[in-house]
């Protein structure tokens, strides 16, 4: 017989109703990963004890940890569903939605509050068109290596969904965020429009909020510099404030 | 008159750059996706995008950049598109950089350009290996300051079900769904875009994302828009082999000096790294020694089809090869190429810097598309001013990116593709523009009654939908079909094979009715969402098939080897002018576009000629 995978996921039906658990048995095959287990359930939606179920609803796209669709908790650990490997989780192999976000269905979670804090924070340079105008500024090598870090952010909700400091019900913008306005305030262009940036931070669900607790860091599935970046903006914030305070 | 409304459909690249031309005067539009734009399949996209900005003092040219694409695509492309396109390269890439698109450098700060396949010339500029995903960003940025602005709305849960034409046939709007409730909505538009992407769902497995199912284009088929050039697929030659999908491996690894390799001896069982240097046939490399492992895909598939298939020399006798970028730095490797190389370890458990990789061909593009119209200038550009440029033969209705079909003929260059999207965008938004400024009367002032009767039809549908009871699971139909359209339609075709594509391809319609939804819910009822689209994949499929199976020839992707005219090797030779005499007369024959209309009885295929006034068709070669 066909080596069996164990997966238990939890679901719901829709934004209003109570999660529950369902257990599925799928056949091992070498090398699949979570996205695999998720394709053959629904295939055979039918529970471990034999009863036909819907298929579980999850989000996905790329399947190439590019996109961040497919971002789950998968043993209790936040990260994308298509590069979670079975070989190496422990089974039960443990699916939960994302923790900080509303849920639409089972495994689906509604992410707008990080597009709106990228809106917040005015993460963007804002050119003058989109005309012929000519080549961009020159940058070093060193400076394109530390952006291209940065700018590689998918808002995929691993570190807000880590970070204690970011609630449900409160208005942190969180690391993904912050870490963007680091980036473009790096940009030779994105400099000019510093201060709004930082202005952007400085008021409520801002910087402040973050209690260095350093778990964005560990759970960034682009190994993005996240507390580097925070801490370099944490400077550049103080100085603004002391700045404004002597405009007065 | 009331302002123009602008709907465009697809949060890719060619979409968003439609909405920034709209916006950019002035306009509002409304963005219709299936995901959170900046996870649209753009972000796939890896080793770079093309322009002639002879960074490198090769004296590289648009105009060399032209030829590469035209004769790349086996002149099946249209000139002044494409000509355009190559003409507007390097002003683009200038524009992304100066959005901050974080390209890699030059030690004097400039940017920095690598060699692709099909050109001779360094002309690619890249972010690392993840081109495609800073491209997108940059754009959804720039689209999000307008949203900010107020004159983007996005919709970013609503998928496009068809479109609305009144009653002279011009389209007004869209009907869409809401992705979490299911409901049925529709919107006015005085021009409508589809930049929906590409249909790589439709075999399967492949390269393309989960998103990519062709379901709008379809859609638009079935109400009219012609399909143009369907079964030209493009197959990438490099690509790691999963259950889920075909992973991508950029052509960008040979560009920076990577080579396709196998064992000289049939089956050798050493390790890959054991095999010394003479033992292994650099296959690419000796059959064209010019362009190397740097051939345009078509003919890199076929090659490596031909070796592992036809001569049974795979690794271990399977169907994978080599490619080796072992001899590469560490460093050089993760600063070039750290996108891929991560995307590798992650999914195989192999790093490429010290074993080289195996891969195999997989489903990769659509050079084929919606069907649309332009007008040119006398030196072969497009006609700016003109709003007939990326409109369909619908009225209103444009295609723009992936989903539309000019640009790459039969077989598409790499790092084109992004560059094609940009550059449609840039040509697609102030089209409409001009459409909407010039067209008699507003959507604003169409009967309400077109809007709630096609509602009241995709309502009917969706309940229809839903309440289905057969024993069909639709996910593992799909499965099937795309099992027998990578079997029958990808590098090597057949008549028979093909045939019986077309034939099993009404079973498939039979079968599909008899599914059963496995869901009767309304929030996020993704199995509902999935049939409807399965059913616009099928008829897809059919246009793939069927046009594959009456194209009697070889050109680019479309190799039928029944039809293949071997090329003499001495071009002095007797032998060559006969082939020659030949070629042009299977060239003369087959040298056009096809067109597939929907019908009930399945797709109705007819030619048009193809504009090739700027440049001769003659054979291809690259050795």
């Amino acid at each position: 017989m066909a080596k069996k995978v164990e997966v238990r996921i939890k679901r719901q039906k829709d934004n209003q109703a109570e999660p529950y658990w369902e257990e599925f048995h799928v056949d091992y095959q070498p090398n699949m990963n979570v996205i695999t287990l998720l394709q053959e359930i629904q295939r055979n939606p039918v529970t471990v004890q034999g009863e036909k179920t819907t298929p579980v609803a999850w989000d996905c796209s790329c399947l190439e940890e590019i996109c961040g669709a497919c971002t789950m908790v998968i043993n209790g650990q936040v990260q994308q569903s298509c590069s979670a490997l079975v070989d190496n989780l422990e089974q039960p192999i443990v699916l939960e939605p994302m923790r900080k976000f509303p849920i639409v269905r089972d495994l689906l979670v509604d992410r707008t509050r990080m597009f709106e804090a990228l809106k917040k924070v005015k993460a963007w340079i804002p050119i003058d068109g989109t005309y012929d105008l000519g080549a961009g500024p020159k940058q070093s090598q060193t400076n394109q290596q530390e952006m291209y870090l940065y700018s590689r952010c998918m808002t995929c909700g691993c570190c807000v969904d880590a970070c204690p400091q970011y609630t449900p019900d409160n208005s942190f913008v969180g690391p993904a965020a912050l870490g963007q306005v680091f980036l473009f305030n790096q940009n030779p262009t994105g400099k000019f429009n510093k201060e709004e940036r930082l202005a952007a931070i400085m008021g409520d669900g801002g910087i402040q909020e973050c209690g260095n607790a350093q778990n964005c860091v560990r759970v960034c599935p682009k190994e993005i510099p996240l507390t580097t970046g925070i801490a370099k903006l944490n400077g550049a914030t103080l100085s603004q404030a002391l700045k404004n305070l002597l405009k007065k | 008159m009331a302002k123009p409304k602008f709907l465009v459909v697809g949060g890719g690249l060619a979409g968003l750059m439609t909405v920034i031309k709209l916006a950019e005067e002035g306009h509002h539009v409304d963005v219709f996706s299936v995901v959170p734009v900046k996870r649209s399949h753009s972000v796939c996209a890896q080793g770079g995008i093309n322009g002639a900005v002879n960074t490198k003092g090769e004296g590289d040219s648009p105009d060399i950049h032209f030829y590469d694409t035209v004769k790349g695509g086996d002149f099946l492309a249209h000139q002044a598109f494409c000509k355009d396109m190559c003409y507007k390269a390097p002003a683009v890439i200038y524009l992304m950089d100066r959005m901050g698109v974080t390209f890699n450098r030059t030690p004097e700060g400039l940017l920095d350009f690598r060699r692709f396949g099909g050109t001779l010339y360094n002309r690619t500029a890249f972010a690392g290996a993840t081109t495609g995903q800073q491209l997108l960003y940059a754009l959804d940025e720039q689209v999000r300051r307008y949203e900010a602005a107020g004159l983007v709305k996005k919709y970013e849960n609503l998928e496009y079900l068809g479109m609305v034409k009144d009653e002279q046939g011009q389209c007004r709007g869209i009907v869409t769904v809401n992705l979490d409730s299911l409901e049925i909505q529709s919107f006015r538009g005085d021009a409508v875009v589809l930049a929906t992407g590409g249909p790589g769902l439709v075999f399967g497995r492949s390269t393309n994302s989960m998103i990519n199912t062709g379901s709008a284009a379809s859609s638009a088929y079935q109400q009219g828009v012609k399909y143009a050039n369907g079964e030209f697929v493009q197959i990438h030659p490099t690509a790691i082999p999963g259950y889920d999908k075909l992973r991508l491996m950029s052509e960008s690894a040979r560009g920076e000096g990577g080579r396709i390799w196998v064992p000289k001896k049939k089956g050798d069982e050493r390790e890959l790294r054991q095999i010394p240097e003479e033992d292994r046939w650099y296959f690419l490399e000796e059959k064209y020694p010019r362009f190397g492992n740097l051939v345009p895909r078509d003919i890199a598939a076929q090659e490596i089809y031909d070796v592992c298939v036809n001569k049974g020399m795979g690794i271990g006798g399977g169907h994978m090869v080599c490619l080796d970028l072992t001899h590469i730095p560490r460093e050089e490797l993760n600063r070039k190429l750290g996108g891929i190389m991560e995307i590798y370890e992650k999914f195989v458990g192999d790093d490429p810097r010290d074993i080289p990789m195996k891969i195999f061909p997989a489903v990769h593009y659509s050079m084929g598309g919606l069907w649309v119209d332009y007008e040119k200038t006398p030196d072969g550009l497009l006609d700016p001013q003109s709003p007939r440029n990326h409109m369909t033969n619908i009225p209103g209705l444009y295609a723009v990116g992936e989903v539309d079909y000019q640009y790459h003929g039969a077989n598409r260059l790499g790092a084109n593709s992004l560059l094609s999207c940009l550059t449609g965008g840039l040509v697609c938004g102030p089209a409409m523009a001009e459409y909407a400024a010039g067209m008699n009367g507003s959507a604003e002032d169409s009967s309400s009654r077109l809007f709630e009767e096609e509602e009241k039809k995709w309502q009917e549908r969706f309940e229809a939908l839903k309440d289905m009871k057969g024993d069909e699971n639709p996910f593992k139909l799909h499965q099937e079909l795309g099992e027998m359209m990578i079997r029958n339609c990808t590098i090597v075709r057949n008549n028979k094979d093909l045939q019986e594509t077309v034939d099993a391809l009404d079973d498939f319609t039979a079968r599909w009715k008899n599914c059963d939804s496995l869901d009767a819910g309304k929030a996020r009822n993704q199995s509902v969402l999935f049939i409807n689209h399965l059913w616009n994949m099928i008829e897809l499929a059919k246009v793939v098939a069927k046009g594959a199976l009456m194209r009697d020839e070889c050109r680019g992707s479309h190799l039928k080897p029944d039809f293949k005219l071997e090329q003499p090797k001495d071009q002095e030779s007797p032998e060559y002018q006969e082939y020659l005499k030949t070629w042009h007369e299977q060239n003369d024959k087959w040298l056009k576009t096809t067109i597939a209309e929907w019908s009930e009885k399945g797709p109705q295929i007819s030619y048009e000629p193809v504009d090739t006034s700027l440049i001769e068709p003659v054979p291809r070669r690259y050795d």
